[in-house]
């Protein structure tokens, strides 16, 4: 058995990336029979999800700081051919992506799946091309994984049609496409420089650089920065992601809720393992801008939940204010702030992808009722929440449309405590996960803060201040739908609409109960970041086999 | 030749920028592609400018730049071309969607108030 398994698992690396693109291809052979994708994309999901589970046990099994799973799709040598490469963070990405993706295509396949076509290939791009940016070693290899992502989170977006969301893609759309020239430029810069694409070997070249070149690839990095900056939702580029979150399905949405932390992810990645260690060509002031970007997107995005009025801006909005405290923690390199923040990496992500599904589920029950009330402008700005393109359909089709389920009895009861559940994780108060993450990273700011004490308290007040004004808005929304209406009909929710929440909302719980053996992990993620080299060392040993 | 490509870089690059800050969704498409086209030959610029060199080792040449041209590049280059032609294609689809369904061409999906 472990000579088996030790022969395989090098070969699992590449499963995360192959299985959902096997998938959409299966589904796209399957046709139009929604029922039977439905079931094949969630198969495909908790396979994805054990093949992660399965990588982030042996990265952590093999107890080295930095143990790093290799694979070489083309079995070329190494600065030469493409190299996926799987560490404690990637494992954990895919791990939180495959738990996200389980609940939405589950959400998805009550109703949303049949809002238009192709929704669980699309799905299924969408994830390859997530797992890929988190397992490629490669810079290039990145941009095109990137590209995947957002080709299938357009046609997502768009997914049930509509003036509000074909307006908010095109802005979404819009603003991608000046991202990956960014990104393009960045990279050809990084590549004149070094000569070379794969990011070990890159940082491996950084040190020999002639010093009349180190201007041009500070300047490459920073074109590459701000690429990475606009998809990780940092202020002042972020402007398009509240408006393009709200308006895009829950499941998709929820979904969604990764993709701004592939920018984050991108950034952690480029930035430990290139510009940091060097002392040659140490940025000086890359880190403090980095932790000044996401103290200022962290302060203008708690300010902003307050504006919220629907449920999906709150979760859009609970989107900003993770994204930007990943990212000012991320200029600290603190080991063991960088640690925390990744524990809140987990717990923020998989809350705000429940958050939009528990939005879904309350607007619908209010538009029920609401419908033929004059919606405000603010409202009127939304997209609705379900529509079946009005299309002719076949006896079949009409029968198909019925949503799937049974009912679950007591559904206020069940939304307003998922409701709270989710105002508790984003607010940071106990029992939930997200009070043990924002302690695990005010523990060291405090303690960091002799040496850079401005930045480090400005963090540590925004952090408790952001819990403060997100706790004020969710009250606020929760007196409004839960409290204020009467006389409204009961919404009816199904069980296959509210086990993903009641799940995902369980696994938060869990995550509570065994923070521990977590924060040890996400611990020492952070801490084999911050020492690239073995990092380094896997990826440029790493042989070809022989025939 | 390095003056004449930077200064096509330049001129498609400024063209793209002032294009995509134009209110109308098809102005925004154009100065999109020739952002695109702009960064494609920067892209192509970056492995070093020849003419009439070759990316294939010969022996007794010593191998770098002076005597060769790099291929990467160019690879990027193919890769960058088709990524770009397939999302700006996506993003004309969604272009019409919205004209369709708004019946305006404005980005906003509706016009300036006067």
């Amino acid at each position: 058995m472990t000579v088996w398994a030790e022969h395989a698992m090098p070969h699992l690396v590449a499963v995360p990336v192959l299985l959902p693109l096997l998938t959409a291809a299966a589904m796209l052979l399957l046709g139009g029979k929604r029922r039977s994708q439905a079931v094949l994309g969630g198969v495909s999901c908790i396979g994805g999800l054990l093949v992660g589970m399965a990588l982030l046990r042996w990265v952590d099994a093999s107890g080295a700081t930095g143990a790093v799973a290799v694979y070489l799709p083309g079995n070329w040598s190494v600065p030469f051919g493409i190299v996926l490469a799987a560490d404690r963070l990637s494992a954990l990405m895919l791990v939180v992506t495959a738990i996200l993706a389980v609940a939405a295509v589950t959400f998805a396949a009550a109703r949303w799946d049949r809002a238009g076509v192709h929704f669980h290939t699309l799905f299924q791009i969408q994830l390859m091309g997530l797992n890929g940016a988190f397992l490629t070693a490669d810079l290039f290899n990145l941009f095109v994984f990137f590209e995947v992502t957002l080709a299938a989170s357009y046609g997502l977006l768009l997914h049930g049609s509509g003036p509000r969301r074909a307006r908010a893609g095109l802005h979404y759309i819009a603003m991608n496409l000046l991202a990956s020239s960014f990104f393009l430029v960045g990279v050809a810069m990084l590549y004149g420089v070094t000569g070379t694409l794969n990011m070990a070997d890159m940082a491996r070249k950084l040190p020999s650089i002639p010093a009349e070149d180190v201007g041009l690839l500070h300047a490459g990095a920073s074109i590459l920065g701000i690429a990475f900056l606009i998809k990780a939702a940092a202020w002042p580029l972020n402007f398009w992601l509240t408006r393009a979150y709200a308006a895009a399905g829950a499941p998709v949405a929820a979904l969604f809720a990764v993709l701004t932390k592939v920018g984050v992810y991108s950034l952690l990645r480029i930035w430990t393992l290139m510009l940091r260690p060097q002392d040659k060509l140490d940025t000086p002031f890359a880190g403090e801008v980095l932790t000044l970007v996401g103290l200022a997107t962290l302060a203008l995005s708690a300010v902003g939940i307050l504006t919220a009025q629907q449920p999906r801006r709150l979760a859009a909005f609970c989107i900003v204010i993770s994204a930007g405290t990943l990212l000012a923690a991320t200029g600290f390199s603190s080991a063991a702030l960088l640690g925390g923040a990744l524990y809140y990496l987990v717990a923020s992500t998989l809350a705000a992808g429940a958050l939009f599904l528990v939005a879904e589920l309350i607007e619908r029950s209010r538009e029920a009722h609401d419908r033929l009330e004059t919606l405000r402008d603010d409202e009127a700005d939304f997209a609705p929440t379900y529509v079946v393109a009005d299309v002719p359909r076949s006896p079949e089709q009409v029968e198909d449309e019925a949503p799937v389920g049974r009912v679950i009895a007591g559904p206020m009861a069940f939304l307003g405590l998922c409701f709270a559940g989710c105002a508790l994780l984003v607010a940071g108060l106990p029992p939930m996960p997200g009070f043990l993450a924002k302690f695990a990273m005010l523990d060291p700011l405090m303690q960091l803060s002799g040496a850079v004490p401005a930045t480090a308290w400005t963090m540590l007040v925004l952090l408790i201040v952001s819990g403060l004004l997100s706790t004020l808005a969710f009250s606020r929304a929760g007196v409004r739908f839960f409290w204020a209406p009467s006389g409204r009909p009961l919404p009816r929710l199904r069980i296959i609409e509210t086990a993903p929440i009641a799940g995902l909302l369980l696994l938060m719980v869990a995550l509570t109960v065994f923070a521990e053996p977590v924060l040890r992990f996400s611990r020492s993620a952070a801490s084999s970041l911050l020492d690239p080299a073995p990092y380094i060392q896997a990826i440029m040993s790493a042989v070809p086999k022989s025939r | 030749m390095e003056a004449l490509l930077s200064i096509v870089i330049g001129v498609l690059a400024a063209c793209g920028v002032w294009l995509v800050l134009r209110p109308r969704t098809f102005q925004v498409l154009v100065g999109l592609s020739l952002l695109g086209y702009a960064v494609n030959l920067f892209i192509f610029a970056m492995g070093s400018l020849s003419t009439g060199a070759e990316p294939i080792v010969r022996p007794g040449v010593p191998a770098n730049l002076l005597h060769y041209t790099d291929p990467l590049p160019q690879s990027l280059v193919l890769t960058a071309i088709v990524i770009g032609f397939a999302t700006t294609a996506l993003f004309l689809v969604v272009l019409l969607a919205l004209r369709g369904l708004a019946g305006t061409d404005h980005v906003d999906g509706k016009e300036d108030d006067p």
